[in-house]
């Protein structure tokens, strides 16, 4: 396993080894799954499309559908108008779509396709019926990470789609960034918990986490609709969660129709979680109720019951920078010990603020953005550690390391709890923090010496 | 197909082929009406199969099974190379996809060896590479990757903006390969080139055979020498035809390309004999070393009870020693004897039931054997990526238009070798040609199928859906992206590419591996459980509401 992978460190200036990262396009075309009734199409060769729904259907175990416009050498060279024409009359036609979210991929980035004139001359030429709607972004592969083209596509939503009529209604706008669908149903639940109107954009719950009732539907009942997208304008304030993937859209619907946002972490742990209720409370001038101050302090007891095999813990953590600055918040809040945190994203600022987040437990922590998990793993050879967390490509590590390792992130392809269970919230920081003592018990229940073997722990 | 089945074509349900065709072909819009209506036919004739609209361009909108020429270059044909280090010059995407998502399974041959199918290795180009170019970053990642890992050779694929922005991949790959001493070269397999993978396996062929076949001419001791050429080792398949084939004394000197080494692919134009698996992928390659070593070759089928016993005594026959005729039945009884109790009890069971089978370039017919053998029957078939030869037979190659996608593929120009072309192989192939034996030779899916079936190439998602409701088959053979449609509507669907993380289906052992997926799936009640009991009345589920509950 991982033969070639040495403790010797050399620097590298051009060779990417085991990404922790991938391109824009998969975001932007998860982003759109959460939009009710919408096609993602990709504008390039079908390649892109083919990996992208493979990749996510891997990873939420249900059909995920997107077109393409399937480039071939001659689109290449001319240009990709024809095809997307093409492209656009059939999917009406066919797959009647309310919404076809266009994203493009670095083959029509390179030869520079208009995406914005195709789209006027399409309409032009009646090929999008009367109240359809097609919207575009641009998602070249060679900039940010899949992270950005979520973000992009969801400021994609708001310039498109977002009006403001001039009368501010008492709804609260959600971006939840890139999570799973349990977890925008649980973000969801938290917002009805605390009584505040809210629309959320986008919500791939009951649609990539859609039922089994015997029947295929092409549009599943969930996901954020285009009447919701345009009322979102006149929205009291959007709660934008996770900066990199929601800032963009809290941004532009500020500065298009005037609302005003507030950008949080992602609700991971005790203290991010308690943010965003918090936000939820004041935005709905409520109060918070008694049975989630009681899930609260459930989360809260479970750390401290659990607090002594937390204390110090030495985690290795690799995954997408919202994710972390959460998710290594938390483990800061159970007194564990960050030691590597790596992302693929390129972001600098990202990097000082881990590095204040790790200070309290770890100051020496290594934190890196556009780095990668061959990185990660010569540096654990240098430097060890007690367990190691981040999506499934990781699992090549700890079983080479032989370490407990705790999935999170994306893609997980290789269980099934993400797509049920949330990790926001205090409910999800439980799950959380049971994925992390469950994999540092079963380690020792298996290889504990027979003498040291511990019924209870 | 046994005798005992002799039922409507299109199994118990639904119309017949022809209905159903105009069924799923009415909704299109005219232009795309003509050209799935080209893809789609009825097998009215199977000995003399009607033309078919393969390997040409995917309609816009339409949503594919395909995927790109890199994905068949990088991702199916070079990739399961185990000691090969790979490295992908572009944006960190398409590295990222192909890496470990194909099952290229592999045991390394010797201790301190690297297995680099666990590593993604990528130029991860960013913007100021497509405006400056990409060739320094390139140079750079490959002196990095030797420094780091001193690998036996580097091999370099190249997506969409490389050949946009016009890299030249391969002259890097000299220089390189000047530089290190090693042998480092390049695959220009842009995702847009071509109409689907098939390209991409095409581009692989000629890189393998200019790159790899023929630089080690070690002699092979063995008596009966063959590659395996078109098989990937899916799920261990190609050790389960090693096996077989060991005990009846084959040797295998290269599998192209699952599991094997690039020692082995360096070595294996000392072969007595190709045989090919996959005709799709691989074909060109079969072509290329008989003209250039005068290996002859044909094809083979190793997915099935009874497509695995023809095979394996073609094999023989070609060697013609009674010693190895004898030794190929002794093992098949023997072999046998595991297969039959297994078999005669899940026929029970499966006999009668329905298959349709949409995968691949050689994969959708070579499962009909498996079907067969269970008694099932195959109402409908289709590729992915393949041509018109996979379907209608080689006889047609003469007849095909080569169209400006194809066209842009290199056709490698091929001579004999002046040392190492073997005069007595022609002379043997021609021998054994006038005694009825058959070279060069694959016949199609459509030949094997039975009359008024229906075959789609390149089968879209809508028709997917329409076939379902029609026939609701009792299990379909497809890939992942189709996989959780098909289920929601309530029938099994078994991932032909990736064989849901199970196998080997092939041989014998893969077979009843085989047999009881297959088994479990057509047998499962899962599927009940989607109806609540207070619905067993026959009312349909409760609405849900129209609108989410807030705003």
């Amino acid at each position: 396993m991982l033969e070639g992978t040495t403790a010797e460190i050399r620097e590298r200036k051009a060779l990417r080894i085991n990404p922790a990262k991938t391109c824009q396009p998969i975001g932007a075309m998860y982003a759109a799954l959460g939009i009710n009734k919408c096609m993602p199409h990709s504008h390039g060769s079908q390649g892109c499309c083919a990996y992208h729904r493979s990749q996510l259907t891997r990873h939420h175990k249900d059909p995920v559908v997107a077109t393409t416009s399937s480039f071939t050498e001659g689109a290449s060279v001319f240009g990709g108008m024809a095809n997307l024409k093409t492209a656009l009359s059939n999917i009406f036609n066919i797959y009647e779509p309310d919404i076809v979210a266009v994203h493009t991929t670095c083959l029509s980035e390179v030869i520079g396709d208009d995406i914005p004139m195709i789209i006027k001359k399409s309409a032009e030429d009646g090929i999008i019926p009367e109240g359809k709607v097609v919207i575009h972004t641009n998602t070249p592969s060679f900039a940010g990470s899949h992270v950005t083209g979520f973000s992009n596509q969801c400021a994609a939503f708001v310039k498109y789609l977002a009006e403001s009529s001039g009368e501010t209604k008492n709804v609260l706008n959600i971006f939840p960034g890139w999570v799973e669908p349990a977890d925008m149903r649980e973000m969801k639940r938290l917002a009805e918990m605390v009584g505040v109107e809210y629309i959320m954009a986008p919500d791939t719950s009951d649609v990539l986490d859609s039922p089994h009732d015997g029947k295929y539907h092409m549009y599943p009942d969930g996901g954020t609709t285009v009447a919701q997208l345009k009322a979102m304008g006149d929205s009291f304030l959007t709660l934008a969660l996770g900066p990199l993937a929601s800032t963009a859209a809290a941004t532009e619907l500020e500065k298009k129709c005037k609302v005003p946002n507030k950008v949080l972490e992602l609700p991971i742990g005790v203290k991010a979680t308690d943010e965003f209720v918090n936000a939820l409370r004041l935005a709905g001038d409520t109060a918070v109720p008694a049975d989630l101050e009681k899930e609260r302090g459930r989360l809260v007891d479970m750390i401290s019951d659990m607090s002594q095999y937390l204390h110090n813990l030495k985690i290795a953590i690799f995954g997408d920078p919202d994710h972390l600055t959460s998710m290594v918040s938390f483990l800061v809040e159970m007194g564990a010990k960050p030691m590597i945190v790596i992302t693929g994203t390129p972001g600098k600022k990202w990097e000082a603020k881990m590095k204040e987040i790790c200070s309290e437990t770890n100051p020496e922590a290594e934190i890196l953005a556009f780095s990668d998990i061959h990185y990660m793993h010569q540096w654990i050879k240098n430097n060890p550690v007690d367990l190691i967390m981040g999506n499934t490509y990781g699992k090549y590590v700890a079983r080479t390391e032989k370490l407990p390792y705790v999935r999170f992130g994306f893609p997980i392809l290789d269980r099934v709890g993400h797509r049920a269970f949330p990790s926001v919230g205090y409910t999800g920081g439980m799950r959380i923090l049971e994925k992390i003592t469950d994999a540092l018990f079963d380690q020792r229940d298996r290889e504990d010496p027979d003498h040291e073997v511990e019924l209870v722990l | 197909m046994s005798d005992a089945i002799n039922k409507a074509p299109m199994g118990p349900h639904g119309p017949d082929a022809a209905t159903a065709r105009e069924e799923m072909l009415k909704i299109y819009p005219k232009k795309t009406q003509r050209k799935r209506g080209k893809q789609m036919l009825v097998n009215e004739d199977p000995a003399t199969p009607a033309e078919i609209g393969a390997n040409s361009r995917t309609v816009p909108g339409i949503i594919t099974q395909r995927g790109c020429s890199y994905a068949g270059c990088k991702g199916v044909v070079i990739g399961p190379i185990y000691d090969i280090l790979h490295i992908t010059h572009g944006p960190i995407g398409c590295g990222w996809y192909s890496w470990l998502s194909r099952r290229n399974i592999t045991k390394i041959r010797a201790e301190g060896e690297t297995n680099y199918l666990q590593y993604s290795m990528s130029t991860d180009m960013q913007e100021d590479h497509i405006v400056f170019g990409g060739e320094k970053q390139l140079a750079t990642a490959i002196q990095e990757a030797y420094d780091e890992f001193h690998p036996k050779a580097i091999s370099v694929y190249a997506t969409c903006p490389v050949g946009l922005i016009g890299d030249d991949i391969h002259t890097v790959c000299r220089t390189m390969k000047e530089k290190l001493g090693i042998n480092i070269f390049g695959f220009s397999c842009e995702g847009y080139k071509g109409v689907s993978q098939s390209a991409g396996h095409h581009i692989a062929n000629n890189g393998v055979f200019k790159h790899m076949i023929g630089l080690d001419d070690t002699p092979v001791e063995a008596k009966y020498k063959i590659n395996i050429l078109g098989e990937y080792n899916i799920g261990g398949d190609a050790w389960e035809i090693d096996r077989v084939l060991q005990l009846c004394g084959i040797h295998i000197i290269g599998t192209l390309s699952g599991g094997v080494s690039y020692g082995e692919i360096c070595n294996c134009h000392m072969a007595d004999l190709n045989v090919v698996m996959c005709h799709r992928s691989i074909n060109y390659m079969a072509e290329m070393m008989e003209e250039k070593f005068g290996i002859p070759w044909f094809k083979v089928n190793f997915i099935g009870i009874e497509g695995t016993k023809k095979s394996l005594r073609k094999i023989a026959q070609y060697f013609g020693d009674k010693e190895l005729i004898d030794r190929v039945e002794e093992v098949i009884a023997a072999e046998m004897a595991e297969v039959k109790p297994v078999l005669d009890d899940i026929r029970t069971r499966t006999f009668g039931k329905t298959a349709a089978l949409f995968v691949g370039g050689s994969r959708a017919h070579h499962y009909q054997d498996l079907f067969e053998d269970m008694d099932m029957q195959v109402i409908a078939a289709g590729y992915e990526f393949a041509h018109r030869d996979d379907y209608e037979g080689r006889d047609v190659l003469p007849h095909i238009k080569i169209d400006a996608d194809s066209r842009n593929i290199e056709e490698l120009e091929v001579t004999a070798d002046e040392t190492r072309f073997d005069a007595a192989k022609p002379e043997k192939k021609k021998a054994l040609e006038e005694s009825g034996f058959t070279f060069s030779d694959y016949e199609g899916m459509m030949r094997q199928m039975a009359k008024d079936t229906l075959v789609i190439d390149d089968i879209s998602h809508h028709e997917m859906e329409k076939l379902i409701e029609m026939y609701h088959p009792d299990v379909i053979g497809s890939g992942i992206k189709d996989k959780y449609v098909i289920e929601k509507m309530g029938v099994p669907c078994k991932q032909l590419h990736s064989y849901d993380y199970g196998g080997p289906y092939a041989g014998f052992k893969g077979a009843v591996n085989f047999f009881k997926d297959i088994d479990r799936m057509t047998s499962t009640k899962v599927w009940k459980l989607a109806r609540a009991p207070w619905h067993t009345d026959g009312s349909e589920p409760a609405e849900k509401e129209a609108t989410p509950a807030s705003a």
